[in-house]
């Protein structure tokens, strides 16, 4: 689960970092009001969980009242897209801060580097690019170092840290101190990445984070009930549908829908229906154990996606039963309007008897295929037809 | 030989009295695994279909002879109850269980690393041994014996290129499903060493997918280490950045974790990467045969 700016920023002020006085608002006039409250010059900043916000029009500083109405208006309802293109997302909020005099900009970050299995703490006196312009910029400039998870991050390591990176010295001590407090939200908090990018030294040398990128580990939510009430659900309408249905499903651009049972055995469909020619609508993993019901529930979500041309169900049975999905397939004919070709690869286990199901009902629009690649073929044939 | 599990396991299942871990600890012993002991705590006692339950791990291990452990437990209590296996003096601990906090699994995993003990998954189907011990969710029917190590972070993935190189008359030594999650407890390089060293495999299928960096690790190790041929299959082309593709660790952050950078440092490294599961399959056959 990733935060939005704010949140991140309100989870950091209970860690004890420092930031910006602000307030988030929904409306023209509630951030108008707010900036009122929070004083000129102050900066309007679009909450949404991509990057490039500011390079988008996504950031403006306001002057005066006026300013701010306007860049209020301009900004709540626009869609940004991210720099690789991804989204768009539409600012629903505004994030009114006060505008900070900024003397220096740093980078500090906490990853969970998955190969070293500890996380893995980044400081750089270069702030405000990205990091993977920092890294190329000047490697030098990017001081990572492993904390063991046992040990946590100590304040001495993180003045180490921040003397290995060049930090000013007057600030060497801030700085190490807002690592270790952000080391300890990254505990508390089950976050997998915290980024603080740029991290500020302002006119009278106080350190502040300027930005904040949070990730929380979405398995621990079951122990953080106050982020779990802030996660939103998620805009795309097939998205949201999927999961109040309690399925796996990623949206994509194309026109062929896609089930398959198992997160590896789906990926690979998708990518097996794209070389046969295709484009994927969706990425949908029906469960190790898939039931009747659920499949009905998937076929619902897929077809609700109005891009879909033809849908490609890629079973093969381990511990899920094909007569169960094929009982489903059954099902979902009686109860969603299936206007579109399906076409079903049945194997492995009681993969005959669900073959002898579907053969009975005999329903209109389904095809079956033998193997994984010819089901490709057919349904990108069907779906482009 | 086979690797981490064979004829001298003996297996204690953590929640054995649950659903899930009854159906399949049963499943694993109808196999023929040598299902010795359950674990439930408060079910002390009792016993599932003949098998006795213990109160706790250590007590499985000196009634029982257990050496392994099969994790099926709830995922908040899911770590405990690895860290009770390692404990216990288990050597080799399973964990199929989904879902547990990586924040817990962190310190479980030095936990396991320092003691020296083999930590499968979490979130993975465990490992097969055709012939000898089946021990998680795998289901065996799709799987002969013979000279192929499968290592993958998938489960239907495997179970399909298992099916076919089976049709093609090929079996396998071991299959090790090492999970899907962001922390698990061995990694491909750990099982690439294993392979390397049993004497009855011949060749190494490994099945990666999107997310870190583990394929990447995998492609050095095989150049610097591994004398047998290995063929690959990555599964994920066509999944956006950003996106958890259904398993925990399978996500493209930025512009690491892509299944192309996967398959070009394999193959950087002389390691045939199928398209499909079936190429992979078909190309794994025809290099054994050739062998």
């Amino acid at each position: 689960m990733d935060l939005l700016e704010y949140q991140g920023k309100q989870l950091f002020a209970r860690a004890g970092v420092a930031v910006p006085e602000g307030e988030a608002a929904g409306s023209v006039e509630d951030a108008v009001a707010a900036a009122g409250r929070v004083g000129f010059p102050c900066v309007i900043k679009a909450q949404v969980l991509i990057g490039g916000r500011g390079k988008a029009g996504g950031i403006k500083l306001a002057k005066d009242a006026g300013e701010a109405r306007a860049h209020a208006g301009a900004i709540l309802g626009m869609d940004i897209r991210g720099p690789r293109g991804e989204g768009p997302f539409r600012v629903h909020q505004v994030w009114v801060e006060a505008a900070s005099e900024i003397d220096a900009e740093y980078y500090a970050s906490i990853i969970l580097d998955r190969s070293a299995k500890k996380p893995l703490v980044i400081l750089s006196r270069m702030g405000g690019m990205n990091v993977e312009e920092i890294a190329e910029t000047d490697p030098d400039a990017l001081v990572r170092r492993h904390v063991h998870p046992r040990d946590g991050l100590a304040l001495d390591e993180a003045r180490s840290i921040a003397i290995d990176a060049g930090i000013d010295e007057d600030v060497v001590d801030g700085v190490a101190g807002i690592l270790v407090a952000l080391y300890g939200a990254f505990n508390d908090n089950d976050a997998t990445l915290i980024e603080v990018n740029p991290l500020i030294v302002t006119a009278d040398r106080e350190v502040v984070a300027l930005d904040a990128k949070v990730t929380i580990d979405g398995a621990a939510l079951f122990r953080h009930e106050e982020l779990a009430a802030i996660e939103d659900p998620p805009e795309d309408p097939q998205e949201r549908l999927a999961k109040e249905k309690g399925l796996t499903y990623v949206k994509l651009d194309g026109n062929v829908g896609i089930l398959g049972n198992g997160a590896g055995l789906c990926m690979s469909t998708l990518d097996v229906v794209a070389n046969a020619g295709g484009d994927p609508a969706n990425f949908l993993d029906a469960g190790g154990g898939s039931k009747a019901d659920a499949i009905v529930d998937a076929l619902e979500v897929i077809t609700s996606d109005p891009k879909v041309t033809a849908v490609l169900f890629n079973i093969f049975g381990g511990i899920t039963r094909c007569d169960e999905v094929a009982k489903g397939i059954i099902e979902a004919y009686g109860r969603v309007e299936m206007d579109v070709p399906l076409v079903v690869r049945l194997d492995g286990t009681n993969s005959e008897e669900g073959l002898r199901l579907l053969a009975e009902a005999s329903l209109d629009g389904l095809h079956n295929a033998a193997t994984m690649l010819g089901a490709a073929e057919r349904v990108v044939e069907l779906a482009n037809g | 030989m086979s690797i981490i599990v064979g004829t001298d396991t003996k297996l204690v299942v953590s929640g054995l009295t649950g659903r899930e871990g009854s159906f399949h600890g049963l499943r694993n012993r109808d196999y023929g695994t040598s299902l010795v002991a359950g674990v439930t705590p408060g079910k002390g006692g009792q016993d599932v279909d003949g098998v006795p339950v213990f109160d706790a791990v250590a007590e499985a291990v000196s009634e029982a002879g257990a050496n392994t452990s099969m994790v099926f437990v709830p995922a908040r209590f899911a770590a405990a109850s690895i860290n009770e296996a390692i404990d216990a003096g288990i050597g080799t601990v399973i964990a199929i269980t989904e879902g547990i906090p990586v924040h817990d699994m962190l310190p479980t995993y030095w936990k396991a690393r320092e003691a020296g003990v083999r930590l499968i998954g979490p979130n993975c189907p465990g490992v097969l041994s055709p012939g000898k011990a089946n021990v998680g969710i795998i289901p065996a029917q799709f799987f002969a014996a013979g000279p192929i190590g499968v290592v993958s972070k998938s489960g239907t993935l495997t179970y399909q290129i298992g099916n076919e190189l089976k049709q093609a008359g090929v079996g396998n030594s071991s299959i090790v499903g090492i999970g899907g999650d962001p922390i698990i407890g061995s990694d491909f390089i750990d099982v690439l060493e294993l392979y390397e060293n049993d004497p009855e495999t011949e060749l190494i299928v490994l099945v990666g997918e999107i997310g870190g960096d583990a394929e990447e690790r995998a492609a050095d190790y095989i150049a610097e280490h591994v004398t047998k041929p290995v063929v690959a299959y990555i599964a994920g082309f066509t999944a956006p950045p950003g996106k958890q593709m259904g398993h925990a660790g399978a996500i493209i952050s930025g512009s690491s974790g892509t299944a192309e950078a996967k398959k070009q440092a394999l193959e950087a490294k002389g390691v045939r990467v199928g398209r499909s599961p079936s190429e992979a399959a078909a190309i794994a056959a025809e290099t054994l045969a050739a062998l």
